[in-house]
């Protein structure tokens, strides 16, 4: 009775069929829900907040003053894939991975994709990700990019797009771990009774990754957290990812160079480092060779790190991958390294610095979702259909200025999922970020951070800007 | 362990006892009013005075009444000693620690920093005050038990140990010597009940009272001194926190108790052999004013050789 009157609307509903039935995989959930009243409901779903409140997950917002911190909202609802389209999306996450990461190392060694003519060689070095100090690096077994959360959402139609791959440093996961363990005391018995793919096994997962990159020979290698300390951000998705490994988190402080290796400064001397899951971008690493301001690196990290006596996950220089052009060629990319089809489509995406795509863009900002080729966290973006006409016109004159850093995709419809909002349901749209460990082997965290826009009507999910998390549950088909 | 994970487990603890005994301070000075013949004028000056922080508070506040020192040494975000500032600072140190404490830990220090940022935004009266301190001092020692029952008893914890006791331990003589500051109305009162109403008072913001009662009967200022000063057994004392300080000091570096290595523990062992051996006669004869001043002059001579030993790290040859 609870989502009788719930509307899927004219969208791919998560978890509704169009004509208003359950999916199969979802209907046990269904079920469960409509057999609580809505003030029970409304009782868990508090509870739940309040428990990740007081255990502190939250993020930093920083725009507002020094310090605040916010708790991501989550909702107690659910969304659910089942095993089967899981597998698909993880084989075409895999391949994507794949062919980035020889993408990665191929550009900043011998450039064939460039030299083949399949990417132009300006737009590369005109890519701010694109780091000169990283050409002829050799990290570890020629992984670049060890940890990445890649963007997914899924349109009208129910075909699934990758909007962004995220390879510098994606966060979230802590938000993964934390809303499954509130979901378990929130509804333990549908867990009891169903085959939903378990996601703890990612800290140990993580740390294997990790110690798999220490040079060669070291029984136990020293792993360690870089964070850029308590103002950020994510800064409680650092100190919870250390505390699930039992590593240490370090600040650029903690760390110095001596004797040709990276230390850390501790109560009794110094401790060698070997590993380092940095959580700072490429940019601030080390004064001496990127942002001379950089107060959260460590002078001659680089160097260390050159001569392979430290390893960096992930390697530094991966964030050419997330420039919005050069992420338009992934398709190609995939050809050209795997010699196969993409599984995953990306997004139609137009670059604004090819004049036929130019002119077509401008002709159709009222459509389109215009984004600056190098910000993330859902700025610098034109959401064309929701925009004004001075915005528009804003929009237009920036992009004619500097065509290389705009982009322009199709305004997708965001699939949805029935959300709790004022004690009845409302259809949110949402995204999906999966969590992907590239070590002796691809490993996929089965579902992933499901962002939900909680303004009404909103398509804009990100925890800036009044989005929340819900918990993404892969189930297991029938037989 | 990192030099900055101890400054901070350190830190955490010092500001976790200092809001305690702030709390204490303040209380000590509610119960005496309560006790004071009607017609006496309330003494709020010796409470600032014994905090050290007597220019501050003049440049802010000026009037030395109830409602100011109350709120200076509670809720003034701008006093980094207040209440409120204490707990602001610890939570800070945790939540940069948060992977080393336990999420026990960090949840009990939440849920105190929560309590008393909400009871600063409220206007409050005389008895929810007096029910606020006794909150603070409870949550203080939840906190403290709950690091006990559930923190490996590891290097980061004896450092956290060494914050606490220490902190008590300067807190404890400051306490003391707000008696020596408050005037009797005239000198035949020394002795006299209100004075003993004075000097129970006192024990009780030490949480003192009951124990000192078992073991000296009687009330007297100089058994009442050796108490809060020598008491080897009871936990508030000075000398009790000097040798568990001293206990988790050398569990930290490895020493052998009774020889030194460093100068944290040459200077800590120093001042507790002193204290071992010392009289009551004796500290008399400095004065205990004097006496307890010198202790905490001492005792921030340590702290600074602790910052120098552990927590500033300087690349030896």
């Amino acid at each position: 009775m609870q989502f009788s009157q719930y509307d899927p609307g004219d969208f791919y509903d998560e978890l509704f069929n169009e004509d208003g039935a359950p999916r199969a995989a979802a209907k046990f959930l269904v079920e469960r829900i409509d057999a609580l009243s809505i003030e029970e409901l409304t009782r868990r779903q508090q509870v739940a907040q309040n428990s990740l409140f007081k255990l502190g997950v939250t993020f930093n917002v920083y725009s507002d003053s020094q310090g605040t911190e916010r708790i991501f909202p989550f909702d107690v609802i659910p969304r659910i894939i089942s095993s089967s389209e899981w597998d698909e999306l993880a084989a075409g996450l895999k391949q994507r991975i794949q062919a980035l990461n020889l993408f990665i190392d191929d550009i900043y060694h011998d450039q064939k994709i460039i030299k083949d003519g399949v990417i132009p060689a300006h737009i590369i070095e005109s890519s701010p990700g694109y780091l000169k100090p990283c050409v002829g690096l050799n990290p570890p077994n020629g992984i670049w990019c060890h940890i990445t959360g890649t963007d997914l959402v899924r349109d009208r139609d129910g075909e699934w797009y990758v909007l962004e791959d995220n390879m510098r440093c994606p966060s979230g996961v802590s938000y993964v771990l934390e809303n499954r363990r509130v979901m378990k005391s929130t509804f333990p018995q549908l867990f009891n009774s169903t085959a939903i793919k378990p996601v703890d096994d990612y800290a140990s997962q993580l740390l294997e990754t990790l110690m798999n990159l220490a040079p060669s020979g070291l029984p136990d290698p020293t792993v360690v957290v870089l964070t850029p300390g308590i103002y950020n951000s994510a800064y409680f998705e650092h100190s919870f990812l250390a505390q699930q490994m039992g590593v240490e988190l370090v600040e650029g402080r903690d760390l110095m160079i001596s004797d040709g290796y990276l230390q850390m400064k501790t109560t009794k001397g110094l401790k060698r480092v070997d590993v380092i899951y940095r959580r700072i971008d490429d940019d601030f690493i080390d004064p001496l060779e990127f942002r001379p301001d950089s107060m959260l690196g460590v002078p001659g990290l680089m160097q260390v790190y050159r001569e392979g006596r430290v390893a960096i996950a992930n390697s530094l220089g991966t964030g050419v991958a997330d420039d919005k052009v050069v992420y338009a060629y992934v398709p190609e990319m995939i050809k050209y390294y795997l010699g196969e089809e993409q599984k995953l489509a990306n997004v139609p995406t137009y670059l604004c610095w090819e004049d036929d795509q130019l002119a077509y863009v401008l002709d159709n900002l009222d459509k389109l979702v215009v984004k600056s080729a190098n910000e993330s966290g859902g700025y610098g973006m034109l959401v064309g259909p929701h925009s004004t006409p001075e915005q528009r016109e804003e929009f237009a004159t920036r992009i004619k200025a500097q065509p290389r850093n705009y982009i322009a995709q199709p305004t997708l419809n965001l699939s949805r999922v029935p959300t709790l909002i004022d004690q009845s349901f409302e259809g949110c749209h949402v995204d999906l970020r999966p969590y992907i460990l590239y070590g002796k082997e691809v490993y996929i965290n089965p579902g992933g951070l499901t962002r939900v826009a909680l303004k009404r009507g909103s398509l804009v999910v990100n925890s800036s800007q009044g989005g929340g998390s819900k918990d993404t549950w892969v189930v297991q088909n029938e037989e | 362990m990192l030099s900055r994970v101890a400054d901070s487990i350190y830190w955490l603890n010092r500001y976790v006892e200092r809001a305690e005994n702030v709390a204490r301070f303040v209380d000590v000075n509610l119960n005496l009013l309560l006790d004071s013949p009607v017609g006496v004028q309330q003494q709020w000056r010796p409470l600032i005075v014994t905090t050290g922080d007597l220019a501050l508070f003049t440049e802010k506040y000026g009037e030395f009444n109830s409602d100011n020192v109350i709120h200076f040494l509670t809720f003034d975000k701008d006093y980094p000693n207040s209440i409120v500032s204490c707990l602001q600072r610890a939570r800070e140190n945790a939540r940069s620690i948060r992977e080393v404490i336990s999420s026990e830990m960090w949840e009990q220090i939440n849920a105190f920093y929560l309590m008393v940022t909400e009871a600063s935004q409220d206007s409050s009266s005389l008895i929810e005050l007096s029910s606020f301190f006794a909150e603070v001092k409870m949550a203080s020692h939840l906190f403290a038990g709950v690091m006990d029952g559930t923190m490996s008893h590891n290097e980061g914890w004896h450092f956290g140990q060494i914050g606490r006791l220490l902190e008590r331990a300067d807190k404890v003589t400051r306490i003391l010597d707000v008696k020596y500051f408050i005037l009797l109305p005239s000198v035949h009162d020394v002795g006299s009940t209100l004075d003993e109403l004075q000097w129970i008072a006192l024990l009780k913001s030490a949480s003192a009272y009951e124990m000192y009662r078992k073991r000296q009967h009687r009330i007297s200022p100089q058994e009442v001194a050796q108490f809060l000063i020598l008491e080897r057994e009871f936990p508030r004392s000075l000398q009790f926190c000097l040798l568990q300080a001293e206990r988790s000091l050398h569990q930290i570096t490895g020493c052998t108790p009774g020889m030194w290595t460093d100068p944290v523990e040459r200077h800590l062992g120093k001042l507790r052999s002193e204290l071992d051996f010392i009289t009551m006669d004796e500290i008399m004869e400095v004065g205990i004013h004097e006496f307890l001043d010198s202790v905490q002059a001492r005792l921030n001579q340590l702290g600074k050789v602790i910052f120098e030993s552990f927590f500033s790290f300087k690349l030896t040859a």
